[in-house]
C-alpha cells in the first residue's frame, strides 16, 4: 500500500502544483498550508520561487514554520520591507495563496465584513487588507480548510474585497483576461475557473469525497468534467519535505476532524 | 536646533477634528505611549489613518474617533481586533476601507503634494463600490478607466522610532520601517517618539545612516519614552507583549475600554509602565518568529 498521509499533507501537496508554472515569481502563502504549499513548491516543482520571510527578507531557502533553534540562520537574499512588496505586487511578478471567508461564483471573495448593511456589518472581520490589489495585480489561489455553502456562497459576497470574473463589475477598457484566479483548495476538492466563461471547475475529489457532497456543500454550479480524477495523493519524499518544514505538526491542526491523524 | 518635547507637550499640539496617521504595523512599532497620551486628554473627533492595532482599537472604543481609513486593523496573533469589531458593529464608526497599498499611494500623494494617484488597485471591488469618497477616472493616455486614490493628508503624525536625536534624525533599526516615511513625508506635523535620545555624532557610523528614512526636516517633535510602543513591539529591542494584549481583548468582553484604561492608563507613562511590569519587563519580551 501507500505511504500513509493526513487530510493537511494532501492539500499541501495539491496545493503545491498551484505554483508548478509560476516561474520566477514570489509565492506568498497566508496561513499555514498555503505557507506549506508554497515551501513546498520551491522545494520540489519550482525551484525558481521567490519566497519572504513572511516579515521583511527575501529567502533562498523557505524557513521551517513556527520558532526556531536560537542557531538558526535564515538564508537571506534580499531586504524585502512591506513598502516594496507593494513594488513587486503591482509589477505582477508574485501569486499569493490566502484564505477568504466567503467566495462566489466569480471568484470574488470577501475577508472584511458579513452582513447586508456595510455601514454597520453584523460580523466585522479584518479589512480587505491587500486582496483588492493583489486581485487586480497577479495571480491568486485560495484555500478553504471547510468546504461548505457559508464560504462558496450562492449570490454575491456580502462585501467584495478582490475582483473575480465578473463582467458586471469590470471597469470599461479592462478585460477577464487580465484576471487571474488559478487555484482553490479545500477539504473535499481542487477547484479551477476553467469551466465556459469562466465558470468555476472541479478539477478533482480528493481521495473518498463524493460528488454530492461536495455539490451539497457549494453554493454554486460547478462545471463537473468527465471522467472526474482523484487529487493526486502526497509522495514519499514531499511527505518527508512537509515535515521538515513544519516540525512543530501546526498543519495538524488546520483542518477540523482531519481523522487520517497525527503524521507520524 | 532642539525638538525634543515632552509627551504632553507634543500632544498638546493636537486639536479636535483634526486628521492623524499613525505609524507602525498591526501589533508592530505602534506609537503607544503617544496614544495613551491622546487618551489622557480630551482629544476627539479625530479621523485617523493606520494600518491599525490596539491603537486604533483603543482611541475608537474611548470614542476619540469620528472617521477611520484603515485597510485592516488586526493583533495578528489576535486576528480580529476586538475593540475595533465592537465599534464597527454598532455602526457608529464612518469608516473609507481602502487597500493597504492604496494607503501607500494616498499618503506619497500627500507627500509629493499631488491630489491623486492613478492605480489599478480597487477596480472591480467594494473598495471603490462602497464609498463615493475614491473616484475612477479616465485616462489621458489610453482607453481605460483607473482609480484615482486621494491624497491622504495628515495633519499629524504619530511615530515610534528606536533611535532619534534633538534634531529630529530618526532611526528605525528594527527589520522593517513600514510606511512610517510616508507617514512622516504626508503630515503637517511630524511627532516622534523615541526609545533611546542619542547625540548627532551617533550617525556618523554609515551603518547608522543607512536606517535612517527620512530627512530631519521632515520630523517636527521628538519625545524620548522609553518602551514607548508597548504592548506593540520594537525590534530589535522588544517584541509585543502578548499576554497584555490578551488581557486587552478580554476587557473587549468585559468591562469594556473604561476598564482597561482604569486599570492600566495611569496619570502618566511611568505610572503606566509600573502597571505593566517595568520598563525592564517591556524590554525583556521576546521577539516573535514568523
Amino acid at each position: 500500500m501507500g505511504v500513509e498521509f493526513t487530510l493537511a499533507e494532501l492539500c499541501i501537496a495539491s496545493a503545491s502544483q498551484a505554483f508548478e508554472e509560476d516561474g520566477e515569481s514570489l509565492a506568498t502563502g497566508i496561513g499555514i498550508i498555503p505557507r506549506l504549499a508554497a515551501s513546498l513548491a520551491m522545494k520540489t516543482c519550482n525551484r525558481d520561487l521567490m519566497m519572504t520571510d513572511s516579515e521583511s527578507f527575501m529567502l533562498s531557502e523557505p524557513n521551517p514554520i513556527g520558532s526556531r533553534d536560537a542557531n538558526f540562520i535564515q538564508a537571506n537574499e534580499s531586504w524585502m520591507g512591506f513598502s516594496r512588496i507593494f513594488d513587486n505586487v503591482w509589477s505582477g511578478r508574485r501569486h499569493a495563496m490566502v484564505g477568504p471567508s466567503q467566495i462566489d461564483r466569480f471568484g470574488q471573495t470577501n475577508i472584511s465584513a458579513l452582513g447586508e448593511d456595510y455601514r454597520q456589518p453584523k460580523v466585522m472581520m479584518l479589512g480587505s487588507r491587500g486582496f483588492p490589489g493583489n486581485s487586480i495585480s497577479h495571480r491568486n489561489s485560495f484555500f478553504c480548510p471547510a468546504h461548505t455553502k457559508r464560504v462558496f456562497v450562492t449570490g454575491e459576497c456580502d462585501f467584495v474585497s478582490s475582483v473575480g470574473y465578473n463582467p458586471s463589475r469590470l471597469p470599461r477598457g479592462h478585460s477577464l483576461e487580465e484576471i487571474d484566479i488559478h487555484r482553490i483548495v479545500t477539504n473535499l476538492c481542487v477547484m479551477d475557473f476553467g469551466g465556459p466563461d469562466y465558470q468555476p471547475r472541479l478539477r478533482s475529489l480528493h481521495p473518498g469525497v463524493s460528488l454530492e457532497t461536495v455539490i451539497e456543500n457549494t453554493g454554486f454550479e460547478l462545471f463537473v468534467p468527465d471522467p472526474l480524477p482523484e487529487t493526486i495523493v502526497p509522495t514519499g519524499l514531499q511527505l518527508d519535505i512537509i515535515a521538515s518544514l513544519d516540525p512543530h505538526n501546526l498543519r495538524a491542526s488546520q483542518i477540523k476532524d482531519d481523522l487520517r491523524g497525527s503524521a507520524n | 536646533m532642539n525638538k525634543v518635547k515632552s509627551a504632553k507637550e507634543a500632544i498638546g499640539q493636537l486639536e479636535d477634528g483634526m486628521t492623524i496617521g499613525i505609524g507602525g504595523w498591526g501589533p508592530r512599532r505602534k506609537p503607544m505611549a503617544l496614544v495613551r497620551e491622546i487618551l489622557r486628554t480630551n482629544l476627539n473627533d479625530l479621523t485617523l489613518v493606520s494600518y491599525g492595532g490596539a491603537d486604533v482599537g483603543m482611541l475608537c472604543a474611548a470614542g476619540r474617533v469620528s472617521k477611520l481609513i484603515f485597510a485592516f486593523v488586526s493583533l495578528d496573533f489576535i486576528p480580529l481586533e476586538p475593540f475595533f469589531r465592537q465599534a464597527r458593529q454598532s455602526g457608529k464608526l464612518d469608516v473609507l476601507e481602502i487597500d493597504e497599498g492604496m494607503m501607500l499611494q494616498g499618503l506619497r500623494a500627500a507627500a509629493w503634494r499631488i491630489p491623486f494617484i492613478p492605480t489599478a488597485v480597487g477596480l472591480g471591488t467594494d473598495i471603490v463600490e462602497k464609498t463615493s469618497e475614491i473616484k475612477i477616472i479616465n485616462s489621458p493616455y489610453d482607453d481605460k478607466e483607473w482609480v484615482a486614490m486621494p491624497a491622504l493628508e495628515l495633519d499629524a503624525a504619530l511615530i515610534h522610532v528606536d533611535h532619534a536625536d534633538c534634531r529630529g534624525v530618526c532611526q528605525i533599526s528594527g527589520p522593517d520601517h513600514y510606511m512610517d516615511d510616508w507617514f512622516a513625508r504626508a503630515a503637517q506635523n511630524t511627532i516622534v517618539s523615541c526609545d533611546e535620545l542619542v547625540s548627532e555624532s551617533f550617525f556618523n557610523d554609515e551603518n547608522a545612516a543607512r536606517k535612517v528614512f527620512w530627512e530631519r526636516a521632515v520630523t517636527d517633535s521628538v519625545v524620548l519614552i522609553e518602551g514607548g510602543a508597548h504592548p506593540s513591539s520594537c525590534a530589535p529591542l522588544y517584541g509585543f507583549d502578548s499576554e497584555h494584549f490578551r488581557s486587552y481583548a478580554e476587557f473587549a468582553k468585559t468591562d469594556g475600554i473604561k476598564g482597561y484604561l482604569e486599570a492600566y492608563l495611569g496619570k502618566d507613562e511611568n505610572d503606566y509602565q509600573s502597571k505593566v511590569g517595568g520598563l525592564q519587563a517591556i524590554r525583556n519580551l521576546p521577539l516573535p518568529a514568523y
